[in-house]
């Protein structure tokens, strides 16, 4: 008899489970939601930077026929935001227009087009104020504040020293400093924000669907703001056309939905357009960076000193986080003592920046590892020798108290050493041409979350009926990057059934357990634990029932999937005999599985704000990047990247690979074109044309290899794959630039006006040379 | 004003009346209901409502319904056959030529005119026929493998 075999699901290929109605055009978007009698939303956005509202005048509007509700700052006198400590934005702007764009009213209406004649109707009166558009400015001596709380405009600063950087720098043989100056640049996700909200006034409760990656803290915010429980809300998430972080925190959106539905009675849809999506914002703030490294002979690094500006925008966001990550993750990747770190977020009437992947790494990633090349091209060294002079010994803890266990940093150096052909082919590739190459990092979640009563990171349930189901019960919001299809292979693989057995339910507050959310690459860690944890207890459920069918002791049975048995010879009992038995006496069963993070991974105490940056796990990356430079032209073509990444276990291959590319090209669209602009205040680059993302066109092959340190923590040892390559190919690009035709490019993004430019500032410089 | 507008949606005949303003884009979406076409931009900047007009790529969010009157139009939802997918919706899912799937219909839509008029396109010929589509997830290495394989399945005659 063929023995059977437990299915394997971990460590393969494996297609999204939901692929086929994504390739059908019938998986729905929340704009894709339609009810019978909806009211079209629209919002109306402050025209000004700054200024004390005196009047906002609804009257004209309110008359028209067909507008069913029109809510402004008055409707909501309170505030939301994601960081307890920072919620200082209304959903309407109340007394201030901080921004231009900010939304101060919004009207619900029989269609779109009534929507929008009633917004152009109410009437804004403010009183100019002065504002401040870039980060200098709002820091000026004199300026006015934007909030009465944040004197000087700084929303945060950070200010640690770890050993001492005057030691440091007097161990070093060389000290270099540059100065790096990164745009802003936004998500720009394909699917534009949207929300329905549907009140039900005669049982006083609250439906909202949303394009959120936080379906927690969406329910968290509609109820601050209606000021309704939370036991009357329900939150759906559709299917979600990406974030990359700006969908992190609740947004202005659904929370108007929500104002106007319950003032409406009614069920309103707000579907932003492009430009309002961009407006929205938060993405990676424009960030200056002045940064020293002491350095020996051999390449170790003895000393670091970073100063780092964000402009904020208008209002915090997670702007708190991001100043504190851009200076703890200088730590946990290479082995850094005297660090010395100054941070300011700043307050600007700008829209609000928010939490783009890569998280407060990106920026300072850029800047050190540009900063390392650099150097090591000035003594002489390898720029591979120069990390490789600095790595870390894991498992260890770094001078802020990071920790770190599985470290695969070393293997993804010699992959892509090794596979690009570093050694043979750098400086032999001709006029023109270069490699680069650099590193970088990110956490598998953040170890300690931000609402948190101390309850599990993470909970996941499965249900499991007589029809021999499993349903997996999550909050975890898919938004693309396959959380649904790793929970369901991690389910799967604990009992060994095949992927078709498994269904994973997410995203209706009514159904699932509580969330976070999918952000800072904390699901596959997190909820995959919690997963694990789940499916082995239903395991063990089914050991019982199976022992109890076949007169045996539970740890005599074996579990292959679709059959039980006790020992080789036994025939054993089939999946759907075992399911029977476990559910003959208590009926359908619920298993609850959890996952809590240890102490020592959150972070320490030596400084305030010490905690972020703390995780169970960090990924790491390295890439090297082939560019050819046209000197003519300025433009800079990538013809190919190499990238290694280590996720501790690829428990899916695919997805770990499109995760990885994608975050590798998302790095290459800040590096080399993405920007946005502003002109007094108004965003003149919210579309897609001046907004320029690469097209395929643009867009280089990019190889990937997968190393895998298997952390002890990780499910299956699994880490993060989808944050922490991006950084890197920001550093690598201008790296390989420089090595192609010996200029650095500090700024970004690397547009071929400015490389033109450069180059042309060169050649003029080495004529008048020739000339004298 | 409104007129009447013949069209052969996804093989079928229909007959509505549309005001002479209203996009192909809307007309799918919000009047017969078909949702898989997407709206990602403000007109004409993205692909992801890409749909063909007599085999052509079309943006629908840059026509008029009226343009389309007496012509055969073919959205996401037309593919498929026999309970199987179709050999570029195959090729996108089984490669991971889509993550998030929201631009995913525009790309299948793209592919489908570039495969019917040109079976086995040249890597060049992929970009050039898929350079008016944007994807923000995968940075387009898997979406190349996608129409690789999915001309594959075709020219094997494997799938329609």
């Amino acid at each position: 008899m063929n023995r059977p075999l437990p299915v394997r699901n971990i460590g393969t290929y494996v297609p999204m489970v939901d692929g086929p109605e994504k390739v059908s055009g019938s998986a729905k978007y929340t704009a894709d939601i339609l009810r019978p009698g909806m009211l079209a939303g629209h919002i109306c956005r402050s025209p000004c930077s700054h200024g004390e509202i005196l009047d906002i005048d609804i009257s004209e509007a309110l008359k028209m026929p067909g507008v069913k509700a029109i809510v402004t700052g008055a409707d909501c006198e309170r505030t939301f935001g994601v960081l307890p400590v920072a919620r200082s934005e209304h959903p309407l702007a109340r007394d201030k227009v901080r921004y231009c764009g900010e939304p101060f009213a919004a009207v619900a209406a029989v269609d779109d087009a009534t929507a929008r004649e009633a917004a152009r109707r109410i009437k804004l009166t403010v009183r100019d104020l002065p504002a401040y558009h870039t980060a200098k400015d709002a820091l000026a001596a004199g300026a006015v504040t934007l909030h009465e709380k944040k004197p000087g405009n700084i929303e945060r600063d950070v200010l640690f020293e770890l050993g001492s950087i005057e030691n440091g720098f007097a161990e070093a043989d060389l000290v270099r400093e540059g100065t790096y100056n990164c745009a802003e640049v936004c998500q720009n996700q394909m699917e534009m924000h949207a929300a329905i909200a549907e009140y039900d006034a005669v049982r006083d409760r609250m439906t909202v669907h949303a394009s959120t990656q936080v379906p927690y803290y969406v329910h968290l915010m509609l109820s601050q703001i209606l000021a309704m429980d939370m036991s009357r809300i329900r939150v759906v998430k559709p299917h979600v056309g990406g974030g990359f972080g700006c969908r992190t925190e609740t947004l202005n959106i659904e929370l108007t939905a929500a104002l106007l539905a319950r003032k409406a009675n009614g069920t309103v849809r707000i579907v932003a357009n492009r430009e309002e999506t961009f407006i929205t914002h938060r993405g990676r703030p424009e960030t200056d960076i002045r940064l020293k490294i002491g350095m020996r002979k051999d390449g170790r690094i003895t000393a670091i000193e970073c100063e780092c500006d964000q402009r904020g925008g208008a209002h915090s966001g997670y702007g708190v986080v991001t100043i504190l990550y851009a200076g703890s993750m200088l730590y946990a990747i290479y082995d850094l003592h005297n660090v010395k770190y100054v941070g300011r977020r700043v307050l600007t009437n700008t829209p609000p920046c928010g939490a783009f992947r890569g998280h407060g790494t990106v920026d300072v990633r850029f800047a050190f590892e540009s900063l390392l090349d650099q150097m090591a091209r000035e003594l002489g060294l390898d720029p591979f020798a120069v990390r490789r002079a600095n790595l870390l010994k894991a498992p260890t803890f770094t001078d802020n108290d990071l920790m770190v266990n599985s470290y695969g940093l070393p293997e993804c150096l010699d992959w892509v050493e090794k596979e690009s052909d570093w050694k043979s082919r750098r400086g032999k590739l001709g006029k023109g041409k270069g490699l680069g190459m650099a590193c970088s990092h990110y956490i598998s979640g953040a170890s300690k979350p931000v609402n948190w009563t101390g309850e599990p990171h993470a909970t996941v349930k499965i249900k499991l009926d007589f029809d021999g189901s499993i349903v997996v019960l999550s909050g975890a919001a898919d938004i693309g990057q396959g959380s649904t299809t790793i929970l369901a292979q991690t389910v799967a693989e604990v009992l060994g059934l095949d992927l078709s057995r498994v269904r994973v339910i997410t995203g209706d507050s009514d159904v699932v357990p509580k969330d976070n959310g999918s952000y800072s690459s904390r699901v596959t860690f997190m909820v995959g634990n919690a997963a694990l944890d789940a499916a082995r207890n239903l395991k063990s459920v089914l050991i019982k029932a199976a022992a109890r069918k076949l007169d045996a002791r539970p740890e005599d049975i074996e579990c292959l999937g679709e059959v039980y048995r006790a020992g080789a010879q036994d025939k054993g009992a089939t999946f759907d005999e075992v399911v029977t038995e476990a559910l003959t006496d208590s009926g359908t069963i619920t298993v609850t599985g959890n996952y809590s993070t240890i102490p020592e991974s959150q972070g320490g105490k030596k400084y305030r704000g010490a905690a972020i940056g703390g995780t169970m796990g960090y990924s790491y990356s390295a890439q090297v990047v082939e560019v050819t430079v046209d000197d003519e032209t300025g433009v800079v073509t990538v013809d190919k990247v190499w990238v290694a990444h280590d996720c501790g276990k690829a428990l899916n291959r695919l997805t770990v690979e499109g995760q990885v590319q994608g975050s590798v090209w998302m790095g290459m669209g800040q590096a080399m074109s993405e920007e946005v602009g502003y002109y007094d205040g108004l965003m003149v680059t919210a579309n897609m044309l001046d907004y320029r993302v690469p097209t395929i066109q643009d867009s280089p092959p990019i190889e990937v290899g997968i190393v895998e340190s298997n952390d002890p923590h990780g499910p299956f040892g699994a880490k993060e794959a989808g944050e922490g390559s991006l950084a890197a190919f920001l550093p690598a690009l201008t790296n390989a630039i420089a090595d192609a035709v010996g200029i650095r490019f500090d700024d970004l993004p690397v547009t071929p006006d400015r490389v033109f430019e450069a180059i042309e500032k060169r050649r003029r410089a080495q004529t008048r040379g020739k000339a004298s | 004003m409104a007129r009447m507008v013949e069209i052969n949606l996804n093989g079928r005949p229909r007959l509505d009346a549309v005001s002479d303003n209203v996009l192909l884009l809307d007309y799918l979406r919000e009047i017969v209901g078909l949702t898989g076409t997407k709206t990602g931009c403000d007109g004409g900047e993205c692909g992801a409502c890409t749909v063909l007009v007599d085999d052509q790529p079309t943006l629908s969010c840059l026509t008029l319904v009226s343009t389309a009157h007496g012509k055969r139009v073919e959205t996401v939802e037309s593919l498929g056959h026999d309970g199987q997918l179709s050999a570029v919706q195959r090729g996108f899912h089984e490669k991971l030529g889509s993550q998030c799937g929201y631009c995913t219909p525009g790309f299948v839509m793209a592919s489908v005119g570039l495969l019917r008029k040109n079976p086995n396109p040249t890597d060049a010929e992929i970009l050039e026929g898929l350079g008016g589509n944007i994807c923000r997830c995968t940075g387009y290495v898997k979406i190349i493998e996608a129409v690789k394989y999915a001309a594959s399945l075709r020219t094997q005659g494997i799938l329609p």
